[in-house]
């Protein structure tokens, strides 16, 4: 109650937005109804994708990631044979909010309900979508299999070092030095080990035709990831093998960084120890590219 | 009622053991997608699975662990495909998390649990997290589970819900003459469901998920109190809509009855044959249906007996949905027993029709049954 009275005291005092602490951005004041409604300039939402708002982080690579995949879909006229495979965490806001076909599988298990959906509906073009957590600390023998059966299906991992959704804790794939909740001095290779290359171990399996690894902190890291999705959603076409996709993805709440500063800190983190760039392409080149 | 229709089949019979009859019937069932990861007793199943399937176009896994065999059935089965898994005991229980999850996932599925012993009884029939239930099929012999490997396919459609066969060793691995031809037992509701990506694109794409079905466009989020009340409502239906299965014989004038389900049951089947032959005025019930358990049937069955005895192959699991269902109003007795064999297969000694006898005469004796003449 008291802190109430004291916010419409502060909004009464001043009709101009304030100054922020952290620099001279200005706060949004949000006690009032602003004087000029927000106006829609341009409807940005991919096709495939049905709502725009979402509801993760301010600075999450998630939201970027599952953009490029649904756009690659959606370019690449696959939307009605597509089936998206969810695994759980953040990204899982995305799931109920696709207008592709969604599996949505238990944490860790995505890999094989795409694998069983694939044998048993070879026409479906199948794509999971997992964090690291899911996919390297949970189900890790689930990608690992699939791939080395060369299993039709395109995997694709959101990977950024820790557990978001339960608010910032180690995963397998946290670098060496990296501050979580559950490792607060850092990541020591004494007491936590060393990471899980998923990427690097997928490219020495021979079921694997493509595996890449890229990111989403700049535009052209964004438009390069966007060009691995498409191979490794063409390799499946061809039906060479497993195809494979890291995205390291930012995630500012969890690394308790500023959200403008994420960027930089994954490119010089965790993409320092997960160098990006095509790790294996065995498929046949075709003539798009 | 459900008719039971084993014995009726017209076709030809085969000497088969049960785990290739159990992969026949699945076969003809139209189940075409299975995948397992092999365990005594249940190895057999996915060795016929893998030899059957192929020739008629279906699908058989061989998954890394049972995590992933069920993750494989799952994914098959949103397909619209029938689809089975399975394993032992054990097995079931690193599967207990999807098997859970399936029925708020909405699809059906025949999971095989071929026992050891009979200490699944709670897993198969109360196994899981959270409110998820499932029907529980328990056969006597070959000639049944290749019914109930049928009728479970069935009611998992029916349902949209995984349905457990409860079998073990001896059905596994027992060798007798069936006839496995595709039994009906009604229509089904179209898998309007079923996904095979034709509706991307067309605003109305189709989700399935444990989580409930509910999408942002529709200006919902996730609403899991609600999508769980939801399930809970047709999984009630369905509790209400099946109606248990039981077999009863000599219940009328018993004085002591026993209860026994799976191939015990039937090894108890013929020791009350026998002993109302002998004069022991003793009777049978066996739950064919683990869940929902017949209570009813049992409450009839034992309305004016001296007492209930139960036989399992375990320290006792079922007795206590017996205790349940009697509710006190007579003394219901354990005369089962852990398995004996060194192997823990559930072939122990103890399944012999001379020590049932004995078990069931003394627990008639403790019950206060005048036995006259009986030589024991």
């Amino acid at each position: 109650m008291t802190e109430k009275s004291e916010k419409s005291d502060s909004s009464a005092k001043s009709d101009m937005p304030e100054m922020s602490e952290f620099g001279d951005r200005p706060v949004v004041d949000t006690s009032r109804v602003p004087e000029v409604p927000v106006r829609l300039v341009d409807d940005f939402t991919p096709e495939l994708i049905d709502v725009g708002a979402h509801h993760l982080c301010p600075g999450c690579g998630e939201p970027i990631a599952m953009r490029l995949i649904m756009e690659v879909l959606a370019e690449q006229e696959l939307k009605h044979r597509a089936l998206a495979v969810f695994g759980i965490g953040c990204y899982t806001a995305f799931s109920n909010n696709l207008d592709c076909e969604v599996l949505q599988a238990l944490h860790g298990r995505a890999p094989s309900l795409a694998t069983g959906a694939k044998r048993a509906n070879p026409n479906l073009l199948t794509i999971t979508v997992q964090g690291d957590g899911d996919m390297v600390n949970e189900g890790l023998q689930e990608v690992l299999h699939a791939a080395a059966r060369g299993e039709q299906i395109t995997c694709v991992l959101l990977n950024n070092g820790v557990f978001g959704e339960t608010g910032g804790h180690m995963t397998a794939t946290t670098t060496v030095g990296q501050r979580t909740k559950n490792t607060l001095e850092g990541r020591n290779t004494d007491d936590h080990g060393y990471p899980i290359r998923i990427a690097s171990l997928i490219a020495e399996l021979e079921g694997a035709a493509f595996v890449a690894r890229g990111s989403v902190t700049n535009a052209g890291n964004v438009a390069r990831t966007k060009r691995m999705v498409e191979r490794a959603i063409e390799v499946q076409l061809l039906g060479t093998g497993f195809s494979f996709v890291e995205i390291l993805t930012m995630c500012p709440t969890g690394w308790f960084v500023e959200t403008e500063d994420a960027p930089a800190y994954l490119d010089d983190t965790i993409g320092v120890a997960n160098f990006a760039g095509v790790l294996r392409d065995s498929a046949p080149a075709t003539s798009v590219e | 009622m459900t008719e039971l229709t084993a014995g009726l089949a017209t076709g030809t019979p085969r000497l088969m053991e049960g785990s290739e009859a159990i992969a026949e019937a699945m076969v003809v069932a139209g189940c075409r997608f299975f995948a397992g990861y092999p365990m005594t007793p249940f190895t057999e199943i996915l060795e016929s699975m893998a030899e059957k399937l192929p020739p008629v176009g279906g699908v058989c896994m061989n998954a890394e662990s049972e995590l992933e065999a069920i993750g494989m059935a799952w994914g098959a089965a949103s397909t619209g495909t029938r689809t089975a898994t399975g394993s032992t005991g054990q097995g079931l229980a690193l599967m207990q998390e999807s098997l859970a999850e399936l029925s708020l996932a909405r699809l059906p599925m025949l999971v095989i649990n071929m026992a050891r012993s009979q200490g699944d009884y709670f897993q198969a029939t109360r196994g899981g997290h959270g409110d998820s239930r499932r029907i529980v099929l328990a056969p006597m012999d070959v000639a049944e589970a290749v019914e109930f490997t049928q009728l479970g396919f069935h009611l998992a459609d029916l349902y949209r819900n995984p349905v457990v066969l409860y079998g073990d060793y001896y059905i596994a691995h027992t060798y007798q003459s069936v006839i496995v031809e595709r039994l009906e037992f009604g229509p089904l509701p179209a898998k309007d469901w079923a996904l095979d990506g034709s509706t991307g694109g067309t605003g109305a794409a189709k989700l399935i998920s444990p989580l409930g079905d509910y999408k942002q466009r529709d200006d919902v989020g996730y609403d899991l109190a609600d999508y769980y009340a939801r399930v809970e409502v047709d999984l009630s239906a369905m509790e209400t809509d099946f109606a248990p299965l039981v077999e009863t014989g000599f219940v009328d004038d018993a004085e002591v009855v026993v209860v026994a389900f799976g191939t015990p049951g039937k090894f108890v089947r013929y020791c009350v044959q026998e002993l109302r032959a002998e004069g022991v005025k003793v009777g049978f019930v066996r739950p064919i249906s683990l869940y929902p358990f017949p209570t009813e049937a049992l409450q009839d069955a034992t309305r004016a007996v001296r007492g209930v005895a139960v036989y399992e192959n375990c320290a006792g699991q079922m007795i206590d949905d017996v205790r349940l269902a009697v509710l006190g109003r007579v003394p219901v007795e354990f005369i089962g027993g852990l398995t004996m064999d060194s192997s823990a297969f559930g072939i122990g000694p103890d399944l012999q029709v001379p020590i049932l006898k004995q078990r069931i005469v003394d627990a008639c004796r403790r019950a206060g049954c005048d036995l006259g003449e009986v030589p024991q």
